[in-house]
C-alpha cells in the first residue's frame, strides 16, 4: 500500500490554509498571528528594553529572547499544564535560533527583545507557525532585519515526501512518517531551523527540503502583505 | 553575476514595505537607511515607508520604540535620584541620566537633598544633549520652553509618527490646541502632555490617535480639521492655556469664522 | 499639584463625569462575543470588550472526585496572565494576581450553581467528569477580571461533552450533548476613587485606586460571590451602591450572551 490521498485531500506540496496578520496585540511593541490550518500561534514583541539582570547584558549588542507557551486548551488531546516544560524550553530554543540570523540587535547594546508566543489551538506544526508569527511580530516591533523568516514542516507519510503534516498524517501508522520541521531564510535560501524525526534516506531529505523551499517563498509573501495590510485605514 | 541590461524598480514612493522585500533590481539604484543590498537586488531590512529620491531608496520606519538621537526634545518621568543628580525614564530602551548642572544655575552643596529640584514621579520636558554608543543619554532642562511640568495628561503615541502630529512648523498641533483649548507638548519619544478640559483633552487625544493610524495617507490635515470641528467642545475660560485667543462661549459658527494662522490652514501635502 | 499622577487625574475627569476615553463612569466599553473559537477545547469564547481581549476554554476529563463529595463533578478554574498580552505580566509561577481572578471567577460559577455538578457525576466514588476552565489573555487594557468571568461563562454555555465510552475519552469525536448551564452568573468589579465609583477600567485607570469590589450576580439580582479588594475600606452606603451598579451592569452584559 502507498499513501494515495492526504487526509484533507491537499496536494503533496500543498499547504494548509494559511492566514497571517500584523497589531493584533495592542500592549505589545510588535505583534503577529499565523494560522496554517487548525494551528494558530500568537506573537507578541516586547522591547528592545535594558536587561536585568545585569550580569547577562551583552554590552555589544541585544539578545533576543523567544518564549513558547501552549494555552491549557489548545492540544489534541487532554489539558495541556501550564507553565515551562522541557518541550516548550528547546522550542523556545531552537525558534530563537531560528530568527537570530535576520536580526540585527548591534544598535541595543545591553538591552533585550522579549518574543512571546501562545497558541490557543494547536494540529501539528506549531513550532513553524511559531516562527512565522514571531517574524511578522519582530518586523512590526520595527526591529531590523535582512529578511523575515518563513517556516513549514515537511516529511514523509508512508511512500510519499509532502509539506506541511497534520496531526493525522504525523498520527499514519502504515508504513510510518517523518517530520521535519524547517525554517528558512527566503531570500538566501539558507536554513535556520532544521530539526527531524523518524525516517528518511539522504535522497528524500534533499526532496522535502526543496519543497519547503517552496512553501516558504509562499510564506514570506503571506507575511509581507500581513505587514502591509496593518497600515490599510479600516472605514 | 553578469550587470542586468535593466534595472527596475519595483517599489513606488510613499508605499509601505516589509523587511526582506525586494525594493529594486540592477545596480542603477542606491541602498540607503533601511535597505541593504542583497546581489543584483535592493531589499528592505525595516518596516516604513519607501522613499524613491531619484536612485535612492530608502526607508522611513513607522514603528518601534524610541531611537534616543541628541538635540531632541523629550518628556520624561524622574524614576530615581542620585548622588549628583537624576534618572529619567524616556520611553526608549535606555533610562537618560540628568546631572545637577543640567538641571539648574543654583549653587548646589555637597550632599544636598536633590528632591529640592526633582522627585520621583515628576515629569519634565528635556532636551538629550549626548547618546554615547554604550547608549547612555544625557538630559537637560536648561533652554528654552525646557521645566517640570504639572498636572495634565500624559499620552503615548508610536514615536515614528511624532513629525505628523507636530506638523509642518507645528501646524497640525497648533491646530489641535487651538480647537480644544488644550495647552499640548509633544515629545520626540512618544510621549504627549495635554492640559485643558477632560472634554477638550479627551478630543485631542482621539485626534491625536486619528492622525497616528492615518498618518500614511493624504489629505491629513484637512481630515483632522473636519474631524475637530464637527466635535469641537466648548472651552472654559478657566482652563484655557496661556497663548489662545478667547473664544465665545456660546456659538460653533462664532469659532468657525475666527481666522486660523495661516500654517495651520495650509492642506498637508505630504 | 505635581506631575501627571494618575489618580488626581481620574478624580479630575470624574468630577466632569469623564473618563480617559470619554466614557461616563458607569458605562461599560462595547463588548464583543465570538463562540466556538477553539476546536481543540469542548467549548471556547473570544471576549473583547474595548482593547481587553480573552480566549477562554473549557476541557473536560475524567477524574476521581472528591472523597467529601463522591457523587459531585469538579470545577477548576484558571485565569493566566500570559506576558504575551501585557509588558506588566511576567513570565514564571502565577502571580498573586492571577490566582485572586482564577479564585474569584470560579467563586462566582460555583456558588451560583451554574453547573450542576451532581449532574457530572459517571460512577459514584470513582468517576466524574472535571470541567477545566482556563482564561488567557490576548491583549490587557483594563478590567481583565470582569473579561475573564464573562468568557468563562460564555465558554460554559457552548460546552458539549466529548465521547465517551465508560473507559477514556475519544476526542476526536463529534461532540453532541451539551454541558448543562443553569444560570449565569457575572463578575462586575467597581472601583472607587476618592468618592467616586467606576467600572470597567482601563488600564490606565487600574494602576491607581483605593477600593474595588467584586460583586458576581445571577439573573433576579441574586449576588453569588464577593471580593473586597484595594488598600482603603470601604463604607456600608459604598457597598450598597456598588452592589446595585454591579447588578445593573451584570444585566446589561447578560442580554448580550
Amino acid at each position: 500500500m502507498t499513501y494515495k490521498k492526504r487526509y484533507d485531500g491537499r496536494n503533496f506540496d500543498q499547504m494548509r490554509e494559511i492566514e497571517a496578520k500584523a497589531g493584533v496585540i495592542d500592549r505589545a511593541t510588535g505583534s503577529g498571528y499565523f494560522r496554517i490550518g487548525k494551528t494558530i500561534a500568537y506573537a507578541a514583541v516586547y522591547g528592545p528594553k535594558e536587561l536585568h539582570p545585569k550580569f547577562m547584558q551583552n554590552p555589544e549588542k541585544g539578545l533576543l529572547r523567544c518564549h513558547y507557551n501552549m494555552m491549557p486548551f489548545s492540544g489534541q488531546g487532554n489539558r495541556v499544564r501550564p507553565g515551562p516544560n522541557r518541550r516548550s524550553k528547546e522550542i523556545g530554543l531552537v525558534t530563537q535560533k531560528a530568527l537570530l540570523p535576520t536580526v540585527n540587535l548591534e544598535n541595543y547594546p545591553k538591552a533585550v527583545v522579549d518574543v512571546f508566543i501562545e497558541f490557543p489551538q494547536t494540529d501539528a506544526g506549531s513550532r513553524c507557525a511559531g516562527i512565522c508569527a514571531a517574524s511578522i511580530a519582530l518586523a512590526d516591533a520595527g526591529i531590523e532585519m535582512k529578511d523575515l523568516v518563513a517556516s513549514v514542516s515537511v516529511g514523509r507519510v508512508d511512500d510519499k515526501i509532502v509539506v506541511d503534516l497534520d496531526y493525522e498524517e504525523e498520527a499514519h501508522e502504515q508504513g510510518g512518517t517523518a517530520d521535519m520541521p524547517v525554517a528558512i531564510i527566503p531570500s538566501t535560501g539558507e536554513f535556520t531551523l532544521l530539526q527531524m524525526d523518524g525516517e528518511l534516506d539522504p535522497k528524500q531529505v534533499k526532496e522535502a527540503l526543496s519543497m519547503a523551499k517552496k512553501a516558504c517563498e509562499e510564506i514570506k509573501q503571506a507575511q509581507i502583505k500581513a505587514l502591509k495590510d496593518r497600515f490599510e485605514v479600516k472605514k | 553575476m553578469t550587470k542586468e541590461a535593466k534595472s527596475k524598480l519595483l517599489i513606488k514612493d510613499k508605499e509601505i514595505a516589509a523587511p526582506g522585500e525586494v525594493l529594486a533590481t540592477g545596480m542603477d539604484f542606491l541602498p540607503s537607511y533601511g535597505t541593504y543590498r542583497l546581489n543584483n537586488e535592493i531589499m528592505a531590512n525595516k518596516l516604513g515607508v519607501a522613499s524613491v529620491v531619484g536612485k535612492v531608496i530608502k526607508i522611513i520606519p513607522v514603528a518601534g520604540r524610541y531611537p534616543p538621537k541628541r538635540g531632541d526634545v523629550v518628556i520624561g518621568k524622574v524614576i530615581d535620584v542620585t548622588m549628583n543628580g537624576w534618572i529619567i525614564d524616556i520611553n526608549c530602551a535606555y533610562d537618560a541620566m540628568m546631572n545637577v548642572k543640567d538641571a539648574t544655575s543654583d549653587f548646589i552643596k555637597r550632599g544636598e537633598n536633590l528632591t529640592r529640584f526633582f522627585k520621583i514621579g515628576d515629569h519634565i520636558v528635556a532636551q538629550i544633549t549626548n547618546v554615547t554608543s554604550q547608549k547612555l543619554v544625557d538630559l537637560t532642562v536648561k533652554g528654552h520652553g525646557l521645566r517640570k511640568i504639572f498636572g495634565g495628561r500624559l499620552i503615548e503615541v508610536n514615536t515614528h509618527k511624532v513629525p505628523r502630529i507636530i506638523g509642518k512648523q507645528g501646524s497640525m498641533v497648533t491646530m489641535i490646541k487651538q480647537t480644544t483649548g488644550c495647552n499640548i507638548i509633544v515629545g520626540q519619544n512618544g510621549w504627549i502632555w495635554l492640559s485643558g478640559t477632560p472634554e477638550g483633552e479627551n478630543l485631542a487625544v482621539e485626534a491625536i490617535k486619528k492622525i497616528e493610524r492615518e498618518s500614511h495617507l493624504s489629505g491629513l490635515t484637512d481630515k483632522i480639521k473636519s474631524y475637530l470641528e464637527k466635535n469641537k467642545v466648548e472651552v472654559s475660560q478657566a482652563s484655557k492655556p496661556v497663548g489662545v485667543e478667547k473664544k465665545t462661549q456660546s456659538s460653533k459658527a462664532a469659532s468657525v469664522s475666527k481666522p486660523e494662522p495661516k500654517e495651520a490652514v495650509k492642506s498637508d501635502k505630504k | 499639584m505635581r506631575g501627571t499622577e494618575i489618580k488626581p487625574n481620574i478624580l479630575r475627569y470624574m468630577d466632569e463625569n469623564q473618563r480617559f476615553d470619554g466614557r461616563k463612569l458607569d458605562q461599560l466599553r462595547p463588548i464583543e462575543i465570538e463562540y466556538d473559537v477553539i476546536k481543540t477545547a469542548e467549548g471556547s469564547a473570544r471576549v473583547k470588550m474595548g482593547g481587553t481581549e480573552v480566549i477562554a476554554g473549557i476541557k473536560l476529563e475524567i477524574g476521581s472526585p472528591f472523597p467529601d463529595t463522591p457523587d459531585n463533578g469538579a470545577l477548576m478554574v484558571g485565569v493566566e496572565l500570559l506576558p504575551l498580552a501585557s509588558p506588566e505580566f511576567e513570565k514564571g509561577p502565577p502571580s498573586i494576581d492571577s490566582i485572586e481572578m482564577s479564585r474569584v471567577v470560579d467563586r462566582g460559577i460555583r456558588e451560583s450553581e451554574a453547573i450542576d455538578t451532581k449532574k457530572l457525576c459517571i460512577t459514584k466514588g470513582e468517576k466524574v467528569w472535571m470541567v477545566m476552565v482556563d482564561i488567557c489573555p490576548i491583549n490587557d487594557d483594563g478590567n481583565m477580571l470582569d473579561v475573564s468571568g464573562l468568557a468563562a461563562i460564555a465558554a460554559l454555555k457552548v460546552t458539549k461533552f466529548p465521547e465517551f465510552d465508560g473507559e477514556s475519552i475519544d476526542y476526536k469525536k463529534p461532540r453532541k450533548k451539551q454541558l448543562p448551564i443553569s444560570k449565569v452568573p457575572i463578575p462586575i468589579t467597581v472601583y472607587k476613587v476618592a468618592d467616586k465609583l467606576f467600572v470597567d477600567p482601563v488600564a490606565e485607570e487600574q494602576k491607581e485606586y483605593d477600593g474595588r469590589l467584586t460583586v458576581t450576580s445571577t439573573e433576579k439580582g441574586m449576588l453569588c460571590a464577593m471580593q473586597k479588594g484595594g488598600d482603603e475600606p470601604l463604607s456600608a452606603d459604598d457597598v450598597d451602591d456598588m452592589v446595585k451598579i454591579a447588578v445593573k451592569k451584570a444585566d446589561e452584559i447578560r442580554k448580550k450572551l
